[in-house]
């Protein structure tokens, strides 16, 4: 008998539909055990989150560009609040500016993935973004000094 | 009196599985003949008796075993990076095979299978965490933590640096700075 690890719990906020299923289709053939629940828009992520009976994401694929609330907006909110502390954020933009890299860096961004137009890569970056977290998850590694970037 | 029997063994074992898991209030799915998902993960004295709760049936849980092996390789590494003023010039890899009387190569593919990364990218991870810990906090330059890890040249330790996190040494000392800084103020 064999007895699995519980699967990784993965949250997109993306407000692009192509964006989510490509997203999807490279979660699906991962490894690693996903559970992936997708948000439109900032505003739903932020409600989604800051629901009391929620269960947290393990960690949370944020676009930088989203309307009504974008990502900058969403990982300072997330960042603010102690009970949303343990979860991973990747930021993903088409900017690949050194600028906005060390900023979403230094506002507590984990992850920053420069949005590749080939899908073969996307779902490389990705597989490597989810077993590195989850190596985070299960080998206790400082969360505080996890930054990633691809 | 004979009674002749038929009976399902997918069946029994599946109702066994129930009743135990049940009994130890665990949340499951039975995924099929041999592998059920937990909900949760077990605390040390719920695995010890859900083990020995299923081998009365001839149950025998073998992830965990498994699992039990690969924490304790990722243990033996953890010692030799994190513990350790300097990395020992020994090879990694003799010294896990005598430690945990294991050869190598079985230890490596267990490695693999169980976490979905190789002993030697754990162990390159595992140094850069270090790494990042000497260059933050104890504020070393990269000779001193070049030498303490081993690396032949500090170029060495920028590109395994750089090809681990993305980003350069100076970069990532200059975010967390950063970091720090803004919490402080």
């Amino acid at each position: 008998m064999t007895v699995q690890q519980p699967p990784l719990n993965i949250l997109l906020a993306d407000d692009d539909e192509d964006d989510r299923l490509l997203f999807k289709d490279a979660f699906d053939e991962i490894k690693i055990k996903t559970n992936v629940h997708m948000v439109n828009d900032g505003v739903q992520l932020m409600h989604y989150l800051n629901n009391p009976d929620q269960n947290l994401p393990d960690i949370v694929f944020l676009d930088l560009n989203m309307p009504l609330k974008n990502g900058f907006e969403c990982l300072a909110e997330i960042r603010g609040a102690k009970r949303l502390k343990d979860i991973s954020i990747a930021i993903y933009s088409t900017s690949g500016s050194e600028e906005d890299i060390e900023e979403t860096f230094v506002k507590g961004a984990n992850v920053y993935i420069k949005k590749p137009n080939d899908f073969a890569i996307l779902k490389k970056i990705l597989g490597e973004v989810i077993t590195i977290n989850w190596q985070y998850h299960t080998s206790g590694l400082n969360r505080d000094t996890f930054l990633l970037s691809l | 009196m004979k009674i002749y029997l038929k009976y399902d063994i997918n069946v029994v074992c599946r109702k066994v599985l129930e009743e135990q898991l049940e009994k130890l209030n665990l949340q499951y799915n039975i995924l099929g003949m041999s592998e059920l998902e937990l909900k949760t993960n077990l605390y040390n004295g719920q695995q010890e008796h859900l083990n020995k709760a299923l081998k009365e049936y001839g149950i025998e849980i073998v992830e965990n075993q498994k699992s039990a092996l690969v924490q304790k390789i990722k243990d033996t590494i953890s010692e030799i990076v994190h513990l350790e003023d300097k990395l020992p010039n020994a090879k990694i890899s003799s010294y896990l095979a005598e430690k945990l009387h294991h050869s190598y190569g079985y230890l490596a593919n267990l490695f693999s299978e169980i976490t979905f990364t190789s002993i030697e990218n754990y162990v390159i991870m595992q140094k850069i965490e270090r790494a990042k810990q000497l260059l933050t906090i104890d504020q070393l330059t990269l000779t001193e933590i070049a030498y303490k890890l081993n690396y032949s040249s500090v170029a060495h330790l920028s590109n395994q640096f750089k090809k681990t996190t993305g980003l350069t040494p100076s970069a990532f000392q200059r975010i967390i700075n950063k970091r720090r800084n803004a919490t402080l103020s």
